[in-house]
């Protein structure tokens, strides 16, 4: 079965809706996974743009977490977990060996489907990863904290109980933390590994909002089960089955006019 | 669907049920009324002998008056060196089992061995400082006493350290590595700090797992009449004071034995007491 259904990795392509050039950001070329001896991801080419929210759908098992655990090299924490091929973050190679780890994964944010937060308080959830980086004045890390957890439009709910431990917060506040956690390193390139799925319809319109909100500064990924959810905060979506990407483009082309058979049994609820 | 009804085969499963767990009571109760016998005993003989004069007296000689400082200070120190020397290296180890070695064979190696050292009797562990420490220093010591309690202690602390390591979840080691925290901060201030409750339970149960042993120390700090807290000399502890003092035939030593025997008894409750409530916390979080 041939995978890639003649999909050629763009390089700079006109956004038909707006006709702005698009820049890839990261760059995903003849890329295999594998989990010892098995095979997760098969000859996977994919550009993720600048500045826009590209969505991975598919039914459990296809790869689309593996995918983005490569992006940040998340993988590289476990034994037996091998990447093949090129992913290039602004055209520097990150699968080299060369590639410091740390220094990627502060570019390479990430936000878990489980709300993470660290045993300490919510203040010191923020300034922590700040004070990796950066040494500033304390006034100075103050007004970052409170700009990230105003980013994660969580400012007004914990401004009075910055000294409370992280955990003590709800699960949609949890994972708001955690996305100004992310977002207080500064990061270009944010992923989000299905960040809803462990909350609540009203905490999951909160963060896609917010998913709206960072678009404009950030390159975001997001993993999903949710194809709604693709639909309303994507520019562009992948379909992937079975670790092969079988299909990628426009949102709005792949949920009204979806090319392979494979998309359009997925979009429609015929399996998944 | 039918209504049920009590059929012989209900009937026998029932009987079965209230015989099973008629006998896991009784077996209960007969285990605790030893513990509560003990403790009654233990109460009762050594209650009457607790004065201030047994918290400020040396141990005298038969027929004198006299107190137990010298053995409880002796046991104080000796124990607070073992814990210095072992708590570091047992979370070392235990760091290195759970956190950079999961997946190595030597890790499962040293899980084995520690497993063992855990174990050992430690008669035998006086006995292997005995050769490598008195017998070289020609004398008894403090030091060989901290030593060989701390050779108790290390593979306690190696094994709650590496347990409670593990329980941390994967999910918070990725989280901290994903703002770029390189391992060694990410142990310090992530994982030590989620593990620390069950961490210090692990230290606390050593303590006093350690404070009831005489054999390592009748093979190494031996025993000493007088207030002595040279290190390089035989040292007095309460367990070996508790031995040579119970097995005379002296009235108001064997009283003096008991009173120590509460003593011990009743600091090592304290201690799992405090470490139950550092685990109740660690749960409740």
């Amino acid at each position: 079965m041939s995978s890639v259904t003649a999909y050629t990795v763009p390089t700079v392509t006109p956004d038909p809706a707006s006709g702005e050039e698009l820049e890839p950001k990261v760059l995903v070329q003849n890329l295999n996974f594998y989990y010892g001896d098995n095979r997760a991801l098969k000859d996977i080419n994919v550009s993720l743009f600048n500045g826009k929210v590209t969505a991975f759908i598919g039914p459990s098992g296809c790869g689309k977490s593996t995918l983005l655990r490569v992006l940040n090299r998340m993988y590289d924490l476990y034994p037996n977990q091998r990447a093949a091929g090129q992913v290039t973050l602004d055209g520097e190679d990150i699968l080299s060996a060369a590639q410091d780890l740390n220094l990627l994964r502060a570019k390479v944010g990430m936000v878990f489907q489980k709300p993470t937060p660290f045993p300490m308080t919510i203040y010191e959830n923020i300034a922590f990863g700040i004070r990796l980086y950066e040494k500033l004045p304390k006034s100075e890390l103050d007004g970052r904290v409170q700009h990230a957890l105003q980013r994660a439009a969580l400012w007004d709910e914990v401004k009075d109980k910055l000294g409370q431990n992280g955990l003590s917060l709800s699960g949609g506040q949890q994972q708001r933390l955690c996305i100004a956690r992310t977002v207080a390193v500064q990061p270009e390139v944010i992923l989000l590994d299905e960040p809803c799925s462990a909350l609540d319809p009203i905490s999951t319109a909160k963060i896609e909002e917010l998913i709206d909100e960072l678009a404009d500064d950030y390159t975001l990924v997001i993993v999903t089960h949710n194809m709604q959810q693709a639909a309303r905060v994507s520019d562009f979506t992948a379909f992937m089955y079975l670790g092969e990407l079988v299909e990628f483009g426009e949102t709005s082309n792949i949920f009204t006019t979806p090319s392979d058979r494979r998309t359009q049994d997925y979009i429609t609820g015929r399996f998944g | 669907m039918a209504a049920r009804t009590v059929t012989a085969l209900y009937a026998r499963r029932r009987l079965r049920n209230g015989l099973t767990m008629g006998l896991a009571y009784a077996a209960t109760g007969f285990g605790l009324s030893w513990l509560v016998l003990i403790l009654g005993v233990l109460l009762y003989n050594g209650f009457s002998g607790l004065s201030l004069a047994v918290f400020t007296e040396m141990t005298p000689p038969p027929g004198a008056a006299g107190g137990l400082l010298n053995p409880i200070m002796g046991s104080l120190v000796m124990t607070a060196i073992a814990v210095a020397l072992g708590t570091p290296l047992g979370i070392l180890a235990g760091t290195y089992m759970a956190e950079y070695g999961r997946y190595d064979k030597l890790t499962t190696v040293v899980r084995f061995i520690n497993d063992i050292l855990l174990s050992a009797p430690s008669i035998v562990i006086g006995l292997f400082v005995y050769e490598i420490m008195v017998a070289r220093m020609g004398h008894f010591s403090g030091w060989a006493g901290a030593v060989s309690l701390a050779v108790i202690v290390v593979p306690v602390v190696v094994r709650t350290t590496e347990d409670m390591l593990i329980l941390v979840p994967d999910t918070l080691r990725e989280a901290a590595a994903s703002i770029g925290l390189p391992r060694a901060l990410m142990i310090g201030k992530i994982a030590y700090r989620a593990a620390r409750a069950g961490m210090i339970t692990g230290v606390l149960l050593a303590v006093a797992r350690i404070s009831g042993e005489t054999a390592p120390l009748l093979f190494t700090a031996l025993n000493n009449q007088f207030w002595s807290l040279d290190m390089n000399a035989p040292v007095a502890s309460l367990p070996v004071v508790i031995f040579q003092f119970a097995l005379s035939p002296y009235k108001d030593w064997q009283s003096l034995a008991w009173t120590g025997a509460l003593i011990i008894t009743l600091a090592v409750l304290t201690l799992s007491i405090i470490a139950r409530v550092f685990a109740a916390k660690r749960r409740s979080s």
